[in-house]
């Protein structure tokens, strides 16, 4: 994948490339509002990132720039203005997702990833596959192997999230943010309940796990390697 | 100082109006002075063309005898008519003039003429108006009237025109310096005020006068802002020291860690080491939020991320996020809604502050050997909706429960349980600043805190 960091300060941008690079991705930097606008222009980039303080025209004024000449490349706003309110203006200018410094990587990464595979047209799709397990959007029905899981309205969509993005990690936090539109860190390990009921009905009685968590980021839906 | 009274609005006002005022109270006596004056000319005038008139046709009839009988006749009893007819020579042969006044020789037609009577103390100089016709064989005649009142009248009008307009100019100026002064005076009280603000001093108030007019209203408005500043600027202050003293704490805690981990110096001490920092790190970051957005809360208000909010929708979300934890831990979590209550606030706040109850309900709010059972509830009160969160732990005594709403106040000792103290301390700035209030009461066992905020209908 490829993604455009939009981030004046040196070290924070460095501290972005190296990682991103680390996790298999290229990435470019700009240093300015100006000089992101134009290479966001070329759409060569699957996500841009965009700190919302820049010198000259400020990430925001960026967005809704690209937003205004038409590229609808996914954007991912990097702030230091932490509030709900201030995520709501990002939001409303035109990001696709926005994330309070200071940050932990994993979280940047996992929403990056999920950003960009927002940009493949799939979502009209009527039903996913992740492995043995099948889900009917439309029947609202999971199967794995054949065999009928029943879930709750909520564990339903905590699943289908989860599907969607099949084989990378997902945050509490964007889980929150997702099911309950709740924008701030409740403090508490609610999430983990909620994952640990729906493993009990989608894992339970199978050899092969196909939830995981990722120690120190979250949980990761993946479907079983092959057997060789 | 008088520079500065003139270059007052009031003054400016003022001398404005009297300009005005001047000019009308002229017009106003110019037009007395034209329907007066002016009409007793013409009246005038229109008497002695009749007169000359009716004289010349008696001289055409009955000939110079008739005339002379007539003037004698005529100028025997009148005091303000004049007439005289006069030879070739200018000599007088009747009338109760003496002599034909020195402006008429040769003259005919209109004229005016001074005319000296004489009184107990010398003598009266009056103004006369006449018409002078010739007759044939050079006679000619003069009739004429006393318009001396007539002209009194007139300057008397003049006179009270520029006399009404330098009086008014006196008066004008002078109220209007009177009033500025006054009102200079209330400025520069306002101004002292405000510029001992700007200079730092918050407490200084503005004086107000307590007759209710607009200046005290604008008093009373520049002292209801200056209290809020104050208020404002001590809360600031407040928070900066808060958080110098609550991250200072972390920070030398973490700070030891590290120093300690270098000086012992195997690779396995450095991998706790960082870890550890990790970990209170993000602990800091948190408690940072958390005081900011309580502060925020408190001092900034809600800013427009304000919308409707179905209580009933909201509570069967949190319920949903809290049940699985709550029947983890073997307890119960009830809800107890009265539906179709609604509210203005900001969803996330209300939210957190939501959660912030619940998470201690399940902390703090269970008596040992118990499960939990936490009740949610809401219900509308006159004019408010009160949302409440009920536990049946402990409690907390009655003498705690305004010093737990303190930021940092943890009443558990010790580190037995994760916490930063903040939880709260932001409910209650999330009630506040949504016009609300916190209540902490017994739940006979337990604690029950009730959010009271005000009900918005849900519109059907």
């Amino acid at each position: 994948m490829r993604i455009l960091v939009v981030e004046d300060d040196a070290q924070a941008a460095r501290y972005l490339i190296e990682g991103l690079s680390q996790s298999g991705h290229v990435a470019d930097h700009v240093g300015d509002g100006e000089q992101g606008i134009e290479a966001a222009r070329d759409g060569l980039h699957d996500v841009l990132i965009i700190d919302r303080m820049l010198p000259g025209i400020d990430g925001l004024a960026v967005v809704e720039t690209l937003r205004r000449e038409g590229i609808a490349t996914p954007v991912l706003i990097l702030s230091a203005l932490g509030d709900v309110d201030d995520k709501v203006d990002g939001l409303r200018a035109g990001g696709d997702d926005y994330l309070p410094k200071p940050y932990a990587f994993v979280e940047l990464l996992a929403r990056v990833e999920s950003l960009a595979r927002r940009k493949t047209p799939a979502e009209t799709k009527t039903r996913l596959v992740v492995g043995p397990l099948e889900m009917d959007l439309l029947s609202r029905s999971v199967r794995r192997a054949r065999r009928e899981i029943v879930l709750q309205p909520r564990e339903f969509g905590l699943l289908e999230y989860l599907m969607k993005n099949a084989g990378r990690v997902v945050t509490r936090t964007m889980l929150l943010e997702k099911l309950w539109d709740y924008h701030f860190d409740p403090q508490t390990n609610v999430i983990d309940v909620h994952i640990s009921r729906l493993r009990a009905k989608i894992d339970k009685g199978f050899d092969e796990p196909l939830l995981h968590t990722v120690r120190g980021a979250g949980y990761m839906l993946r479907a079983p390697e092959p057997k060789m | 100082m008088a520079l500065r009274l003139i270059k007052t609005s009031t003054f400016r006002l003022t001398a404005l109006y009297m300009a005005a005022f001047a000019l009308s109270v002229s017009l106003i006596l110019l037009y007395i002075y034209v329907n007066t004056v002016v009409l007793f000319e013409r009246q005038v005038e229109a008497g002695i063309d009749a007169e000359v008139a009716s004289l010349v046709e008696s001289y055409d009839q009955g000939g110079l005898a008739g005339l002379v009988e007539t003037i004698r006749r005529r100028g025997d009893y009148s005091g303000d008519n004049f007439y005289l007819l006069t030879d070739f020579f200018g000599h007088r042969i009747v009338g109760n003039l003496n002599s034909l006044p020195v402006k008429a020789l040769g003259k005919r037609g209109w004229l005016e003429f001074p005319y000296l009577v004489a009184t107990a103390n010398g003598f009266d100089r009056r103004q006369i108006r006449a018409f002078r016709t010739p007759l044939d064989r050079g006679f000619s005649l003069l009739v004429g009237r006393d318009v001396q009142t007539r002209r009194d009248f007139g300057y008397l009008i003049k006179r009270m025109q520029f006399s009404a307009i330098m009086l008014v100019i006196v008066f004008g100026l002078g109220g209007g310096l009177l009033m500025s002064r006054n009102f200079l005076k209330r400025i520069n009280a306002i101004s002292r005020t405000m510029r001992r603000t700007m200079a730092g001093d918050l407490s200084g108030r503005v004086p107000v006068g307590g007759s209710g007019g607009e200046l005290d209203r604008l008093a009373d408005d520049l002292n209801r802002m200056l209290a809020r500043i104050e208020r404002l600027m001590t809360g600031m202050k407040e928070i900066s020291s808060n958080i110098t003293h609550d991250l200072k704490t972390p920070l030398t805690r973490l700070r030891a860690r590290v120093e300690t981990a270098l000086a012992r110096g195997d690779s396995a001490t450095y991998r706790r080491a960082l870890k550890h920092t990790l970990e209170e790190a993000d602990r800091i970051l948190h408690i940072f939020d958390a005081l900011l957005l309580i502060d925020r809360a408190q001092f900034g208000g809600l800013k427009d991320n304000v919308c409707d909010i179905d209580v009933g929708v909201l509570v069967d979300e949190l319920r949903d996020l809290f049940a699985p934890l709550v029947e983890d831990a073997g307890g119960a979590l009830n809800c107890r809604v009265e539906r179709g209550l609604g509210l203005r606030a900001n969803r996330q706040l209300l939210a957190q502050a939501l959660t912030n109850l619940l998470d201690n309900a399940l902390k703090y709010g269970v008596a040992s050997s118990c499960p939990p059972v936490i009740e949610i509830a809401a219900h509308r009160h006159n004019d408010t909706v009160i949302i409440s969160v009920a536990d049946q732990g402990p409690g907390i005594a009655a003498s705690q429960r305004e010093h737990v709403l303190k930021r940092f106040v943890r009443l558990t000792p010790g580190r037995s349980k994760p916490g930063n103290g903040l939880g709260l301390s932001l409910v209650k700035a999330v009630a506040a600043c949504h016009g609300g209030s916190l209540r902490l009461t017994d739940n006979n066992p337990g604690l029950r805190v009730e959010l009271v905020l005000a009900l918005n209908k849900i519109g059907r």
